[in-house]
């Protein structure tokens, strides 16, 4: 490539490396890390501490080079919605050429290094996670149905699972039973996200909850959702899995989060626009804390158990 | 002698490339510490065993 006849740029204009950096989606990258590292350390295995650095480094970077990718393919929807308006693509920073060669490159070195560091098995799901969040999410279930977010959830709900794989070499039920967690939890989490980012995606042609089956119905899939999330949430507390932090966390944070849906479903558009969604928006951040607190209280009872403070692997 | 300036891209470029070296610096340093850790950890009688029953 040459820069000879291209008109000349500042350095505002040039791609910098925050630039490549922000192609990664560094704010998903850490709810990639965290699970995965919850994963890992959960697992009944130890690996040496640099194994295990390199096995998260490949997971991150996996994430990463999933949201790259999925900042290639979507750049169009990226470039009329509000909330992404400023991505690298949309804002001229980067093209969408040099975001796909990135996200290929290292979903390539990714997937190999994690081979290379522990196993082919968890170099495999790496890879599967990837392929399921470009191909099945991004490319194909993101514009045709408004389950997306339902189906599309499992790509993020992979990582602990990747975590444990690179660990142990296999799938386990407590394994499953973190994938669920992060499952259940993705609906609500984005819907909630949808009432509030209103015309977003009616502007960008994704077929929402919202836009397809309106945001009375969505309020009330929040709901159901969240019950179902609850529920599971509450009976993996009489798992191997849950120790004394999960089950404090578990009590507290479904109580609250319950109580969130409860009053999303039981307001209207009128309530909602006269605080400026104040609910729906706390129901948002409630969400973050909700499975940041649990994925904690999973570390905090596995280092009760490792320090023999509290029941075995 | 004197060297010449820097081409303009090459300041515009700076901070780019500046990260993509410190990442390259930093990859090259896991590599190196994995190696080490493989070795170290892994039984080496036994790889040479392997080796030696392939050549065979």
């Amino acid at each position: 490539m040459t820069d000879i006849g291209a008109p000349l740029k500042t350095e505002q204009d040039e791609a910098q490396f925050k630039d490549f950096v922000e192609l990664l989606k560094p704010r998903v990258m850490r709810l990639v890390v965290f699970t995965a590292l919850v994963g890992l350390l959960a697992a009944p295995n130890t690996l040496h501490p640099l194994v295990a650095f390199v096995a998260i480094l490949s997971i991150a970077v996996g994430g990463g080079a999933a949201g790259a990718l999925n900042m290639w393919w979507d750049a169009d929807i990226d470039a009329v919605m509000r909330r992404t308006q400023n991505r690298p693509i949309p804002a001229g920073k980067t093209t969408a050429d040099e975001a796909k060669i990135l996200g290929f490159a290292l979903s390539g070195f990714s997937v190999m290094l994690l081979g290379l560091a522990t196993n082919w098995f968890a170099a495999g799901f790496l890879a599967f996670t990837i392929f399921f969040y470009v191909v099945i999410y991004t490319m194909w279930l993101k514009r045709v149905t408004p389950q997306n977010i339902v189906i599309g959830g499992a790509a993020g709900a992979f990582p602990p699972m990747v975590g444990w794989a690179a660990s142990t070499g296999s799938v386990s039920l407590e394994s499953i039973l973190l994938f669920s967690l992060i499952f259940l939890w993705t609906p609500p989490h984005f819907w909630a996200l949808a009432l509030f980012t209103r015309s977003d995606y009616d502007n960008a042609s994704v077929p929402m909850l919202t836009v397809t089956h309106g945001r009375k119905s969505t309020r009330k899939h929040i709901l159901v959702y969240t019950v179902l999330l609850a529920a599971f949430a509450l009976a993996m507390m009489f798992t191997n899995i849950a120790g004394p932090a999960f089950i404090a966390t578990a009590l507290v944070l479904n109580a609250l989060f319950l109580k969130g849906a409860w009053a999303i479903y039981n307001r209207n558009e009128e309530q909602s626009d006269a605080d400026s969604f104040a609910a729906e928006r706390k129901f948002f951040k409630l969400s973050l804390l909700y499975l940041f607190a649990h994925f904690g209280a999973v570390l905090i009872d596995v280092a009760l158990i490792r320090f023999g403070v509290w029941g075995s692997l | 002698m004197s060297f010449r300036d820097d081409h303009e891209l090459h300041k515009r470029r700076f901070g780019r490339n500046l990260g993509l070296g410190i990442v390259l610096a930093g990859f090259v340093a896991v590599i190196f510490g994995l190696t080490v850790v493989k070795i170290t950890e892994g039984n080496i009688a036994e790889a040479i065993a392997g080796s030696t029953a392939n050549d065979s």
